[in-house]
């Protein structure tokens, strides 16, 4: 099935290629080096000369970001420009897919993301995820949010498990809404519920980074307003990267954004400078809407 | 190319329309035909086993007066070891002799001795076992009747002649003479459900073949399901895809189509001649049902991995679950509704092999109900096929109620399938 899918994203790509006719061969040169702050002074995230490879095609090529404490960076471009694989690097979430290579320097605090040494376990309890579709587990509402601290053994008692759980919710703002049918399926909430249950359950094992894929394609613009002020709220103690397909998103909730083209990473600039005073010429054809 | 109009395009759609509303009702007449066709199939047979079986479930007795006389059995206290060689046809030939005392000379006597099942005696010593005190006096009884007797009174239906076979005139009216007085009477056959394997007819029982199949189909998924699982999981979710992988699967798939012998000679030479296991045991039989059985599970739990959704398993992993977390926790509950009908898929088709468990030796005949797993015994199909085989022709309708028999322990199993899966189901 994975190697359906990069077929496919591979085919996107020339695809692509070919359509852009001149801005593609224009950035084939001046990509080479990304635009703007890609690096900051404290990083949470560092990632120098990222190379991800899906068999024999190359995915990323050569990305260096740092993202630092309690910041919104989203990650923009067009469909198949590797954002998502990017952004599944720093959970290791690839590890999962056949053929998938990671090279080049990824560290979380200073301590290396890939290696022979590293137990993706606790890595993942750091750095958590939220998906493009909602994927509750087909469990109750506190069974969902509880599931991190049990596999993890953070609760030691019953109580402050129910704690965890009920903070969690309180986070997500969700708890009003579900604190009568905690015992109720997950999975028979709405679409925004449902992510932002999935939300919950990520922040209940206190992670330092929390990764979001898409969290609001598949919701109604309400449920989309609901989680964007959740991710503004969520910055005040969590690092969020977060991939999407909406710019007036990204300009909403991030203070800094990455514009992701055919692999490479063109610009990294304050949000504001990337929507209103682009320096790349490509960055600026995206944002207005020329291709993507 | 022409620029057709609106309206010509219209025309050409109107033009196909009659032969396309032909098509979907002619497809849709198929499709009934054919289900028709199959439920009339399954009418024919259930109404014919039935109505060919149904008999068995009777069985023609005759009472008799018998004395307990001490003399004629020749004992004179009642032990095990009196009642091992006492003399219980004298007693019950005795009562033959006094219900029709016209019957005299060699050939009409044993004649005579002939109404009655040569099972009879057993019963009459039972009884006595039970209840010593009767050493000296006398009961009526109802003793089951000789086979032959039992196919005569079944087959008399109205005042037609019935089917005769062996029996004579003379015992034909003797037999007619009984039921007139209600002497002779078809009651409810406990017989069939309580005793193992007989030559005669109204002796042979399902028990022991009932036992023999549970047994097997217990060796059989207690080593199955687990294996096939455990197979499955590792295939599915943890194997890499490569080229001895691929060759597993292949494998695995060309299994579940060898013939049903091959294993059973496959048993033979390891279980029993290799590993010199007991013959005839459903140990052994459960062994080369599990070999049997273990592709269709590996393939069906498979499938099951495969539809549960991988948003699942990725969400499971995001949150820094193990591998094997990922599994237990979340994939294997919402694959186990599948799997376990793929078991039971699997179970009904050990239930109903006969040809791997001929050549293991559980084809013998065996008349003590088994007690375990290593115990000589028989499963219900290969009872069926012995009893098919055999000529008198009271097994035809044992033949068909054991075919019941089978058949609604199939049932049983399917219904408890379909309970346990939408039991499974709801839980989420």
């Amino acid at each position: 099935m994975s190697t359906m899918t990069l077929d496919a994203s591979a085919r996107t790509e020339a695809a692509q290629a070919e359509l852009l006719g001149v801005e593609s061969v224009a950035h084939s040169a001046e990509v080479r080096k990304t635009v703007g702050r890609p690096f900051i002074e404290i990083a949470k995230l560092r990632m120098r000369d990222v190379n991800v490879c899906y068999g024999e095609i190359q995915a990323i090529h050569s990305v260096s970001l740092d993202i630092g404490c309690n910041e919104v960076v989203a990650m923009i471009g067009p469909s198949g420009c590797g954002k998502s694989t990017f952004l599944r690097c720093l959970n290791r979430m690839n590890d999962t897919i056949e053929g998938c290579r990671v090279e080049g320097e990824l560290s979380l605090d200073g301590e290396p993301i890939y290696g022979p040494k590293v137990d993706v376990v606790p890595l993942r309890a750091r750095v958590g995820m939220v998906f493009q579709k909602p994927n509750p587990f087909p469990k109750s509402i506190y069974e969902n949010v509880a599931y991190g601290p049990k596999i993890h053994g953070i609760a030691s008692r019953r109580a402050e498990l129910d704690e965890i759980v009920e903070n969690s919710l309180h986070r997500a703002g969700l708890w009003n809404e579900v604190k009568d049918r905690l015992n109720k399926p997950g999975t028979g909430l709405s679409g925004g519920q449902q992510q932002r249950l999935c939300i919950a359950r990520a922040i209940a094992v206190s992670p330092e980074v929390i990764l979001m894929d898409e969290p609001c394609s598949a919701l109604d613009p309400i449920a989309t307003a609901r989680i964007e002020e959740l991710i503004d709220e969520l910055r005040a103690n969590y690092t969020i990267a977060i991939v999407t397909h909406s710019m007036q998103q990204a300009a909403r909730v991030s203070q800094r954004t990455a514009y992701f083209h055919l692999g490479h990473l063109v610009e990294v600039n304050d949000t504001e400078t990337v929507f209103t005073n682009p320096e790349h010429e490509l960055t600026e054809a995206y944002i207005t809407g020329r291709f993507g | 190319m022409t620029d057709l109009t609106q309206a010509q395009v219209r025309e050409r759609i109107a033009k196909r329309l009659a032969s396309r509303h032909r098509k979907e009702k002619l497809f849709r007449g198929l499709g009934i035909a054919s289900i028709a066709f199959g439920v009339l199939a399954v009418v024919i047979l259930f109404s014919d086993i039935i109505s060919k079986g149904s008999g068995a479930f009777m069985q023609t007795a005759i009472q008799l007066q018998v004395h307990y006389d001490a003399q004629v059995l020749g004992i004179d206290t009642v032990d095990d070891e009196s009642l091992a060689w006492a003399n219980f046809s004298g007693v019950i030939r005795q009562a033959l002799r006094e219900r029709f005392p016209s019957a005299t000379g060699r050939s009409a006597k044993r004649e005579l001795y002939s109404l009655v099942s040569s099972g009879a005696p057993f019963t009459l010593r039972d009884r006595l076992a039970d209840n010593p005190k009767l050493l000296g006096g006398s009961e009526t009884v109802w003793l089951a009747a000789d086979d032959d007797v039992d196919t005569f009174v079944k087959s008399l239906k109205g005042s037609e002649a019935g089917f005769r076979g062996r029996t004579s005139d003379q015992k034909a009216g003797w037999i007619e003479q009984l039921l007139g007085s209600g002497e002779l009477k078809k009651r409810f056959n406990t017989t069939f459900f309580t005793n193992g394997d007989s030559r005669e007819p109204e002796q042979a029982g399902i028990r022991a073949a009932l036992m023999g199949s549970l047994f097997t189909l217990l060796v059989t998924l207690t080593l199955s399901f687990p294996i096939g699982v455990a197979a499955a999981i590792y295939l599915e979710e943890y194997a890499p895809k490569n080229r001895w992988t691929d060759l597993i699967e292949v494998n695995i798939n060309n299994l579940a189509a060898v013939p049903s012998i091959v294993f059973g000679l496959l048993g033979l030479a390891i279980f029993i001649n290799f590993f010199e296991l007991p013959r005839s045991a459903p140990l052994v039989g459960g062994l080369v049902l599990t070999l049997m059985t273990l592709p269709t599970i590996i393939i069906s739990s498979r499938a099951a991995l495969k539809a549960v959704p991988p948003s699942i398993r990725e969400a499971a992993m995001g949150m820094g679950a193990s591998r094997m977390q990922v599994v237990f926790h979340h994939v294997l509950p919402l694959a186990m509704p599948g799997m376990l009908t793929g078991a039971i898929i699997g179970m009904a088709q050990a239930l109903g092999e006969t040809a791997p468990l001929l050549m293991i030796g559980m084809v013998a005949f065996i008349v003590d109900v088994p007690g375990g797993i290593t115990d000589p015994a028989t499963v219900l199909p290969v009872q069926i096929f012995l009893w098919a085989d055999s000529p008198e022709r009271a097994f035809v309708e044992r033949t068909s109620a054991a075919i019941m028999v089978l058949l609604s322990v199939l049932i049983v199993m399917n219904t408890c399938a379909v309970l346990l899966r939408k039991k499974l189901e709801r839980r989420w």
